[in-house]
């Protein structure tokens, strides 16, 4: 006869020396997590079910979260719980079925930063075009730091580049990068920060996907570039880096331009610069040549003008003199006609008709020489308007020696303490030269 | 920033350059940003020489503090023990 307590220990110790190390698959139902840190459930299949714990210094270790429903495969052993009698497995490892544990852990925290925002496109800083301070966090020991430094140096061999050594895998990695992110940016003057690390397996790259790393690089206020492993290792980091760089030299290659590139487009654009003004000059200078040359053709057409002028004014007085004479002439013959009828009568009056028909004869001229005028006035406006005079009005002016009046075109053609006549849209200034400088403008 | 300066001054260098070579400003004005670009362009040159050229490491000290010094290739005692 077996006391209850005996039979229960007496299944207990068979159970454990049978069931000392098993592999079992099934489905988590009735998890449940109190604050002692163990984790209870339910393995079950279509048919059965066993109850399971993961005592707290396993469920630590876990890298992914459990869920209700979750296909897994489990090592552990079988004990029986003696208060209740029953018996149970207790979990030693707990994996997915069909997807590494690693990856799950991957796609959950993915998951859960995605759905917070970190990852998203309107959250990327921009890379500054020139950094003059570089921050590398990674590795003193590894390949990458040589390979960012050589790029680095190649590419701008005058940058300042501060490193922040870190572990980069193993205990602990994700805090010190983390620690390192913040420090660099404490530091003030970074413009940009490489994060990164050679190639590895899934699990020496695990750092990049904690969430300690994650949330470091998304609360960087300098803009980070991600340099993880090789093209088709994909962490975390690089969801949430405002770059992502394939590997550690191609991160060098993005965050500076080559300085021989640089200073050659300064160039060049400097050069272009100072053709585009030498061609404009030229071009200028030709447009006041030819407005040099319109002038001098306005000097001629109004001294056509005053010629003409002199000229009608000479045949109008022709014409009144000749009015005049004949005029007289006929005063006379009346005179002579009337002097056997009515002389004195005659004579009165026609000396009456001489002053008037002289006045008469005045007005008419004067009527003709303004009209005469006026149309020269309208002529010399027209040539006016059409006339280079204008480019004065825009503000150019003409250069003249004084007293020769040689239209100045090169600097070299005056000595200091010559006198010159600046002719402006309106009025002149006469200047004199206290400095002769023969450079082109460029 | 310098780094910002200079990306500033580089992109209205660009910006002169493209304006000279529309050709469709009056001469004073043309000057006016050939004077411009021309400053830039020496800003830029002398932004570039100045730059220094440093490799330091940032560490810190058993007090906590953060402190820089220069990097030399086989050092390797820097990283922080877990």
């Amino acid at each position: 006869m077996l006391t209850v307590s005996e039979l229960t220990g007496l299944l207990r110790t068979s159970i454990e020396e049978q069931f000392s190390d098993i592999w079992l698959e099934g489905e988590l139902s009735n998890l449940r997590a109190p604050g002692s840190g163990h984790i209870y459930c339910t393995l079950k299949d279509k048919t059965s079910q066993i109850r399971a714990v993961l005592f707290r210094s396993s469920a630590v270790r876990l890298r992914f979260a459990l869920q209700e429903g979750m296909h897994v495969i489990v090592r552990g052993r079988l004990t029986v719980y003696e208060p209740r009698g029953e018996y149970q497995i207790v979990l030693d490892k707990v994996e997915p079925k069909g997807i590494g544990a690693l990856q799950l852990a991957f796609e959950q925290l993915k998951e859960r930063l995605a759905a917070e925002g970190l990852f998203d496109q309107e959250r990327k800083k921009p890379i500054p075009a020139f950094p003059r301070t570089v921050g590398v966090v990674t590795s003193l020991t590894g390949a990458a730091i040589r390979d960012i430094l050589a790029v680095l140096r190649r590419r701008w061999p005058t940058l300042h580049i501060l490193i922040a050594p870190v572990q980069v895998q193993g205990e602990g990695a994700g805090r010190q990068i983390a620690e390192a992110l913040a420090d660099l940016n404490d530091w003030g003057s970074v413009d940009v920060i490489i994060v990164g690390r050679g190639g590895g397996s899934l699990e020496d790259l695990w750092s990049f996907n904690e969430e300690i790393v994650v949330r470091a690089i998304a609360a960087s206020h300098v803009p980070v570039v991600s340099a993880v492993g090789h093209e088709i290792d994909v962490t975390l980091a690089d969801f949430v880096a405002d770059l992502r760089a394939p590997a550690p030299s191609a991160a060098a290659e993005a965050v500076v331009p080559v300085l021989v590139e640089i200073v050659e487009r300064l160039r060049e654009l400097t050069v272009r610069m100072g053709q585009v003004m030498l061609r404009h000059c030229a071009f200028e200078r030709q447009r006041l040549d030819a407005g040099i040359r319109g002038l001098t053709d306005v000097r001629v057409r109004l001294q056509d003008a005053a010629q003409r002028t002199d000229d009608l004014v000479d045949q109008l007085r022709e014409m009144v003199q000749q009015l005049l004479t004949s005029a007289r002439k006929r005063i006379h013959e009346a005179q002579r006609d009337l002097s056997g009828l009515n002389p004195l009568l005659t004579i009165t009056q026609g000396l009456a008709t001489v002053p008037q028909f002289s006045k008469r004869l005045e007005g008419q001229m004067g009527v003709i020489l303004a009209q005469h005028r006026q149309r020269i006035h309208a002529t010399l406006a027209q040539l006016n308007t059409l006339s280079p005079l204008a480019i004065l009005g825009r503000g150019y002016s003409i250069l003249q020696t004084i007293p020769s009046r040689q239209i100045l075109h090169r600097a070299s053609d005056v000595e200091v303490g010559q006198e010159l006549e600046a002719q402006l849209a309106r009025g002149r200034l006469s200047c004199k030269v206290t400095r002769v400088c023969d450079d082109s403008i460029v | 920033m310098a780094a910002v300066k200079f990306e500033q001054a580089m992109a209205r260098l660009e910006a002169i350059v493209g304006e000279l070579e529309k050709n469709d400003l009056p001469l004073d004005e043309s000057l006016k940003i050939f004077e411009e670009g021309i400053r830039l362009s020496k800003n830029c040159l002398k932004i570039l020489e100045e730059a220094e050229h440093k490799v330091e490491v940032l560490v810190q000290d058993k007090n906590g503090k953060k402190r820089i010094h220069a990097y030399s290739p086989d050092d390797t005692a820097d990283e922080p023990s877990s």
